[in-house]
């Protein structure tokens, strides 16, 4: 049985976690993370916004467009889950809620450290991992 | 009692609920598994049992809302009848007492239940994780959107693990001499018991979080005028509201998160505007509070639903939780049945009548158990920050 005592390393997990759904407006995003790249909206005005959008949520402009981030950030709050979500899930995994550089947010999962390494304010690196379906999840790495 | 009305806020000249009374409460049994039930059979056991509480029949019902709410028109011969499909808690309760304020309805009956549903144990309960594209393949479920909640606030604030533990001991404790708890007879626990338990979702140990369960439950709100005959001390709604900032469990749940207001009351005070809105209907202040039926979906949530609505300061929950406060005794004792980590998370909604439930118990003076001694004025909520929303309900004993 997993506990959460002494050292635990946090990885990807497998491929065969049930891959993403994608929604309407989501293709360019999943289409970049194939690619490699982290890609996000930024509006006429300015406004940088994730999860992808048809509306600036900051502004209300219609006018946006898919940019490149440059997949650095720093953690603004994480957790460390020990009772998965489904059984396909390993644990321990570490979803975090990440400020990226470029103005916005995103949830993914850190890897590369020890659950005892988590902190707010941590800098960290996107890297990808392919899961079933063809799909590619950003994962945020220690840098 | 207390009685310290605002005076830059005065109540709102004829009160729109003065005609409206909660007459009838009732929760059916409460398990882990309802074995031989269905989510429509104790959704009838629940709304039979609020008619009976109230000693009103089945044709006195000219309202019906809540799950299964098409249903028990059918199968209760209600029709025709007014339905809604509303969300449920706190906002079918309001939605009801605008009806019959309204004019529309005299009784409405609201009932909820579920049985059945949650059998793939091996997974969190299905309604804990929503498919989503930018959510799902995380791992994520509402521990996990909780404690990104309460970590921000450690973060910002300070709060820590023996005061959120201090949160789920009393809670569990005021369950563990309730006979009509799930887990009656469980305790009792200290601190340290909570923290011993395992971790779910860092910061929250399993005893810190919501059980699974299965029940029922309802309330009948009725116009005071209509029903003369009724079996208990009639509660009034003194205010109510809902703060909403998106869909649960589909994004991130950012303490910051705000809507286009830049200086908006971010997420992590979620439910202060509403209250706000119900204090102000009320003619009331947090002072005024004699017993918090506050949702306890994680023990965080009551430190910071303590915060948001202005019974202390912005970082001063967890101090406020330590003191004895929110014990039974305490100037504002919280949760007094044992609320979703103890007396029971009865499905996907009823737990969010349940808090509503026990605040109208603790008006009657009914309680078998932490009856607060001459309460008046009682504060119900549901929902919470991880979830993006959070329902606020005044009720009290004087007619507004």
């Amino acid at each position: 049985m997993t506990t959460e005592a002494g050292r635990h390393e946090l990885v990807p997990q497998p491929a065969t976690i049930p891959p993403p759904v994608p929604s309407a407006h989501s293709a360019p995003y999943w289409e970049g993370t194939r690619l490699g790249e982290l890609r996000y909206q930024r509006c006429a005005n300015g406004h940088a916004e994730f999860d992808p959008t048809v509306i600036c949520r900051t502004c209300g402009s219609r006018d946006l467009r898919w940019e490149c981030s440059a997949g650095l950030g720093t953690v603004y709050s994480w957790t460390v889950v020990w009772r998965p979500q489904q059984p396909a899930f390993v644990v321990p995994y570490a979803p975090a809620i990440i400020d990226m550089d470029e103005g916005y947010q995103i949830l993914a999962s850190i890897v590369g450290c020890d659950v005892a390494d988590l902190a707010v304010g941590m800098r960290v690196a996107v890297e990808f991992h392919p899961v079933a379906g063809g799909f590619v999840l950003p994962y945020f790495r220690p840098v | 009692m207390r009685r310290t009305r605002r005076a830059n806020l005065p109540p709102v000249p004829g009160h729109p609920f003065r005609d409206v009374v909660i007459a009838g409460v009732h929760n059916t049994r409460q398990a882990r598994v309802l074995e031989g039930e269905t989510s429509l059979t104790i959704t009838i056991d629940a709304a039979l049992g609020a008619l009976d509480d109230a000693g009103l029949d089945v044709r006195d019902v000219n309202g019906v809302t809540g799950s299964l709410s098409s249903d028990l028109a059918f199968e209760l011969g209600l029709g025709p009848v007014w339905q809604s499909a509303s969300a449920l808690g706190i906002p079918a309760v309001l939605e009801a007492a605008a009806q019959i304020a309204t004019g529309v309805s005299d009784v409405v009956l609201i009932a909820a239940g579920l049985a059945g549903v949650y059998t793939e144990r091996a997974s969190t309960a299905p309604w804990t994780r929503p498919n989503n594209e930018f959510v799902a393949p995380y791992g994520m479920f509402t521990a996990a959107e909780f404690a990104l909640v309460a970590r921000r606030h450690m973060h910002l604030y300070g709060t820590t693990a023996e005061q959120m533990a201090t949160v789920a001991a009393t809670i569990r404790n005021n369950g563990h001499v309730n006979p009509a708890a799930i887990y009656a007879g469980r305790g009792p626990f200290s601190v340290n018991d909570i923290l011993a338990s395992r971790m779910v979702a860092d910061p929250f140990h399993l005893l810190e979080c919501a059980m699974t369960s299965e029940g029922g439950c309802a309330i009948v709100l009725a116009r005071a005028d209509r029903v003369p005959d009724l079996r208990h001390r009639p509660v009034y709604v003194l205010g109510g509201s809902s703060d909403r900032l998106g869909p649960s469990y589909r994004h991130a749940p950012a303490w910051d998160l705000r809507g286009r207001d830049p200086d908006g009351i971010p997420n992590g005070y979620v439910g202060r505007r509403a209250a706000r809105r119900a204090f102000s209907t009320a003619g009331l202040t947090p002072a005024d509070v004699d017993v918090c039926e506050f949702y306890d979906p994680f023990s965080f949530e009551i430190i910071r639903q303590f915060e948001a609505f202005e019974f202390c300061g912005e970082g001063e929950g967890g101090d406020f939780v330590m003191d004895g406060t929110i014990g039974p005794g305490g100037r504002y004792p919280v949760t007094t049945d044992g609320g979703l980590m103890s007396f029971s998370h009865g499905g996907q909604t009823s737990q969010l009548l349940q808090r509503v439930i026990r605040g109208v118990q603790q008006l009657r003076g009914t309680c078998e158990t932490m009856q607060v001694a001459g309460a008046e004025v009682a504060m119900c909520t549901g929902g919470g920050s991880g979830a993006l929303f959070n329902d606020v309900l005044l009720l009290g004993v004087e007619r507004p």
